[in-house]
């Protein structure tokens, strides 16, 4: 890894735990974050804000979800048919 | 790992995998117990010419085997429900890796940092060297620090499958469409073998496992090398 992984661990660089979803099932935890770093993005490219403050969404969902995944859903992302509202 | 004619688990090498050990060690002895007083009761009845040809009833005896398997089954439910809640403990976990099952393969992603993924496919028997263990060799494995928590994901890209990793105590299904958590922690280096565990085609037993666990520090370097 190209950082030192103790200052990472220590950063907690990884998705947290997190106690909206407890159980063993994360599909949700991964598809939320996913839709939610869209919608923050929308949100500050509406606005005109800072998107690194969408960084934290972005992380969590590449930590979680699948790569297959994720690059299915960019495709919808673009072609403006993912099944989630924002 | 596993040995031929063997009849108990793997060591543990895992928390949770010692106290399943101990409490399947509980409930064996008490298994045992049971049975031996049965047999013992039955060689008894079959050996005595004595019989007792008015009973009309047993109270006392009657009060003790309804009160007693009470009393036992919540001497076995009680250890038993501490683990489960153990295994359900919030644990914040230093990695994240996700592992998809594919027929016939496993294959792993470590997306924290830089995006590091490989598939993990079966060394088959003809190019196996001295010393390799049959069906059960990978060509990559899975490289993970020791003594950390690590939470394992884990999905299928087509079939069910099972992730399954009997030292360490795990076993995950592997479902199309979603995710499973899993948390991994062994108390010490080496590598642990595990066997698909979901009936998934024609060469389901032939997709392993194998964890490399090793020190903080030869895994930055391995994934280092890797990304």
């Amino acid at each position: 890894m190209a950082e030192d992984t103790k200052t990472n661990i220590k950063n907690d660089r990884t998705a947290p735990s997190v106690t909206r979803f407890p159980n063993q099932n994360q599909t949700r935890n991964c598809w939320q974050n996913n839709l939610d770093f869209h919608c923050w993005e929308k949100a500050m490219n509406a606005n005109g804000g800072d998107v690194s403050v969408c960084q934290w969404y972005q992380r969590v969902y590449k930590s979680l979800c699948p790569i297959s995944w994720v690059s299915t859903w960019d495709d919808r992302w673009a072609e403006g048919t993912f099944p989630g509202k924002i | 790992m596993a040995y031929p004619s063997q009849l108990g688990f793997q060591d543990a090498s895992s928390p949770i995998m010692e106290e399943l050990l101990y409490f399947h060690d509980h409930a064996l002895m008490i298994v045992f117990l049971i049975s031996s007083l049965v047999l013992y009761v039955i060689l008894a009845m079959l050996s005595t010419k004595l019989m007792h040809t008015n009973t009309m009833d047993a109270q006392v005896i009657e009060t003790i085997w309804t009160i007693l398997p009470a009393v036992i089954l919540v001497l076995i439910a009680l250890p038993s429900l501490r683990i489960l809640y153990m295994m359900d403990e919030i644990n914040n976990p230093t990695i994240t890796v996700k592992t998809l099952g594919h027929q016939w393969y496993w294959s792993y992603e470590y997306t924290d940092y830089e995006d590091l993924m490989f598939d993990s496919y079966m060394i088959p028997s003809e190019e196996l060297k001295p010393g390799d263990l049959r069906l059960l060799e990978v060509d990559n494995r899975v490289v993970l620090p020791m003594e950390l928590t690590i939470r394992m994901l884990i999905s299928s890209e087509d079939v069910l499958h099972s992730w399954a990793m009997p030292s360490l105590g795990l076993k995950t299904d592997a479902i199309p469409g979603r995710l499973n958590q899993a948390t991994l922690s062994s108390t010490r280096p080496g590598l642990f073998y595990g066997q698909c565990s979901e009936i998934c085609g024609s060469n389901h037993s032939f997709m392993p496992i194998i964890l490399e666990m090793v020190p903080l520090k030869i895994f930055e370097s391995w994934s280092s090398s890797m990304v």
